[in-house]
């Protein structure tokens, strides 16, 4: 079993979802993000999806947007992902890395394998990289032991989704609205149909994100998937508290949630 | 619109050799999906081409001619210069041709508002224009930076009906316009379709528009042999994203002896870091959805991009370019902001005709390749649009305003 597969066991032993905490490398320094994903590992973050910045994030709302935007301004570079990866695993949660395509193919699918894996990390969510067009990187992750991880959407067809999930390692990504990542009042019921959809074809576990904010969203989703996916609230914790204590509350509400199923 | 140029290995999954395919979430294959089926569709369904023909005919004014610029030529080394004018096109540019193609497939897949980006404005006018006349809900995004450059631009497009937002992330320029409607198709993909501007993009985009784009070549290719009973020796376009190049392109990629051209925006030149030369000095990775060459730092991040001309300021080219180029068969050569503003004029002065600053990239590259091939060259120009949205740059460029904006004595 891989590393994540390990996760979720243990979380299925405890009867709850796992908590997938995103933040962005880099923001809004390279040192404060070193310290965030620290804070959130020991706020109950149970997988740490650690963000590269990119210019052209077109899966994002503004919220990522702006904290990309700042992080890059403030120099971001790639040594500074690993630097994060490995801060996470020190803390004692599972990282993974989220990057758009572009980064990683310029860094060299290969090399970026073997450097992520070198520095504690279990897999790669790829946000505009489909299966389709993804030989090269599930070979040279497979090759270096990282798990390529992939979305599927409400919008997938039911071939594709059987497609995805034969690809992915870990876990399955399900972006369960239509649109971009940003706190929304509700999660929307599409969530628990994919969930389901996706569990017909696959028996790895299913993550949802794109939505979730609080602790009783959190909660609402634990009852249905594998693992509940937090990004841009946390991010927007963070920028409105550089303390971290902000950060380190809304993942401890988030942990309480995902008990709550 | 024949595909006749593709060899078969070219074209596997919306491929082009190692560029294209389609760098999509994944929330978004299902829209590219009915898109290339309602394109096939389309494509030989009498009914829709002959609708199509219809209105290229009686709204946008096509054919539009093929105008000899001899003393445009006398510049040139003894060649001889054709103009095809795409600048007198309804809207004033090619793009009109891809709007409207578009448009009719919009209304074909049951959807009923249209989003597009836009650098210049001609494209989002474009949109905006066929959008008014097919009865759709349109919104155009356009980088702040663009909005204020082109301020005329968006004025036109408020007036047909379209609502025009100001994106002000990242670089607020074309590429981030790009990624906000991205954003919004992928929220709305259910009743809205992506009337993307150009050659880029992931498949069927590339492809579909580069079909919309046919008609110039195929048309200037008939008008050539009627008047001088020979094929061209160059044909040469400016390339932003590249669909005027490749619509001109396509009828000749399959004619060896003509030599295909590609001119880029060299900005203030390839070595000042401030242009937007992709062949040049890009290097080969992903943007927008295609795997293509890309203005990018050693982390793969985009690099801003430069021109004097708003359609040519753009860090990515359309995919199929990126393969003429490595498989020899197009050629690609940056123009300056000083080479390209000093066509504009010759052109202005010699043949009564203001070009897009685009479009000016072309002439000068054409004044060039005629220097260097000799007397009795035949080059055939892509005069891809008129440069009334370009009067306050050009004004501005040869010192014809003063500090207040008002005419010099
Ligand atoms: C007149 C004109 N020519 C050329 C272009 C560049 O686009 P493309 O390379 O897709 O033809 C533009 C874009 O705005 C334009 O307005």
């Amino acid at each position: 079993m891989s590393e994540l597969g390990a996760v979720f066991a243990r979380c299925r032993d405890e009867d709850r979802a796992a908590l997938v905490a995103y933040l962005p490398a880099g923001y809004p320094t390279q040192h404060d993000s070193e310290l965030a994903v620290t804070t959130l590992a020991e706020s109950g973050a149970d997988i740490i999806e650690v963000g590269v910045p990119y210019t052209d994030p077109l899966m994002d709302g503004p919220v990522i947007q702006d904290a990309a935007d700042t992080a890059l301004r403030a120099g971001f570079r790639f040594a500074g992902l690993f630097r994060c990866v490995e801060a996470a695993r020190a803390a004692g949660a599972v990282p993974v890395v989220m990057s758009y395509w572009n980064p990683v193919l310029r860094y060299g699918p290969d090399r970026f394998a073997a450097h992520l894996s070198a520095a504690g990390g279990s897999g790669l969510i790829t946000p505009d990289l489909i299966p389709d067009e993804a030989a090269v990187w599930t070979s040279a992750a497979r090759t270096h032991g990282v798990d390529p991880i992939f979305l599927v959407a409400p919008s997938s067809t039911d071939e594709r989704l059987a497609m995805t999930t034969a690809a992915c390692g870990g876990f399955v990504y399900a972006a369960s609205t239509m649109g971009v990542t940003g706190a929304r009042t509700a999660v929307g019921g599409g969530a628990r149909v994919l969930v389901d959809r996706t569990r017909a074809v696959s028996d790895l576990p299913v993550c949802v994100g794109l939505g979730v904010s609080t602790g009783d969203q959190a909660a609402e989703v634990a009852a249905f998937a594998d693992g509940v996916i937090v990004g841009s609230a946390l991010v927007a914790a963070l920028r409105d508290d550089s303390t971290r204590e902000g950060l380190r509350a809304l993942t401890e509400e988030l942990a309480q949630g995902v008990r709550r199923r | 619109m024949s595909t006749h140029a593709e060899t078969a290995a070219a074209m596997v999954a919306g491929r082009f050799g190692d560029f294209g395919g389609r760098y999509v979430p994944e929330a978004l294959v299902a829209a590219l999906d009915e898109l290339d089926r309602a394109r096939l569709d389309a494509l030989t369904d009498p009914a829709f081409q002959a609708e199509l023909q219809e209105l290229q005919r009686t709204y946008t004014g096509r054919p539009n001619p093929l105008t000899e610029a001899p003393r445009f030529a006398a510049h040139a080394g003894g060649a001889r210069i054709f103009l095809k004018r795409e600048d007198l096109n309804h809207t004033g540019s090619h793009k009109i041709n891809n709007a409207l193609g578009q448009g009719l497939l919009t209304r074909r897949m049951g959807k009923t508002r249209v989003i597009a980006e836009t650098g210049a404005g001609q494209h989002g006018v474009a949109t905006a224009t066929v959008a008014a006349l097919l009865g759709l809900e349109c919104v155009v995004y356009m980088g702040k930076v663009d909005t204020e450059r082109q301020a005329l631009n968006v004025a036109r497009m408020r007036l047909l009906g379209a609502e025009v937002v100001a994106v002000d992330h990242g670089s607020a320029t074309l590429k981030d316009a790009i990624n906000e409607a991205m954003r919004d198709w992928v929220t709305n993909v259910e009743h809205t379709h992506y009337l993307l501007g150009t050659v880029t993009g992931p498949h069927p985009f590339p492809s579909m528009v580069r079909d919309f784009h046919s008609v110039i070549g195929a048309e200037a290719h008939d008008q050539l042999l009627a008047l001088t009973g020979r094929l061209p020796d160059i044909v040469c376009a400016c390339v932003g994203g590249g669909s005027n190049a490749i619509g001109i392109f396509h009828r000749f990629v399959d004619e060896p002896s003509v030599r295909l051209v590609g001119l880029e925006a060299g900005g203030e030149g390839v070595d000042t870091g401030r242009h937007a030369a992709r062949f040049a000095t890009g290097v080969p990775g992903v943007l927008h959805g295609a795997a293509t060459f890309v203005l990018q730092d050693e982390d793969g991040q985009t690099l801003e991009s430069h021109s004097v001309s708003a359609g040519l300021d753009y860090p990515s080219v359309g995919p199929e370019h990126a393969y003429l180029n490595a498989s020899g068969r197009a050629e690609y050569h940056p123009v300056t902001d000083a080479e390209a503003m000093d066509a504009f004029a010759l052109l202005c002065r010699t043949e009564g005709i203001i070009p897009a600053i685009e479009s000016a990239h072309a002439l000068a590259g054409a004044l060039r390749l005629g220097r260097e091939a000799g007397p009795g060259t035949h080059i055939l120009v892509n005069l891809s649009g008129r440069g009334d949205k370009d009067m306050d740059t050009a004004a501005h460029w040869f010192g014809l305003l003063d500090a207040q904006g008002a005419p010099r004595e």
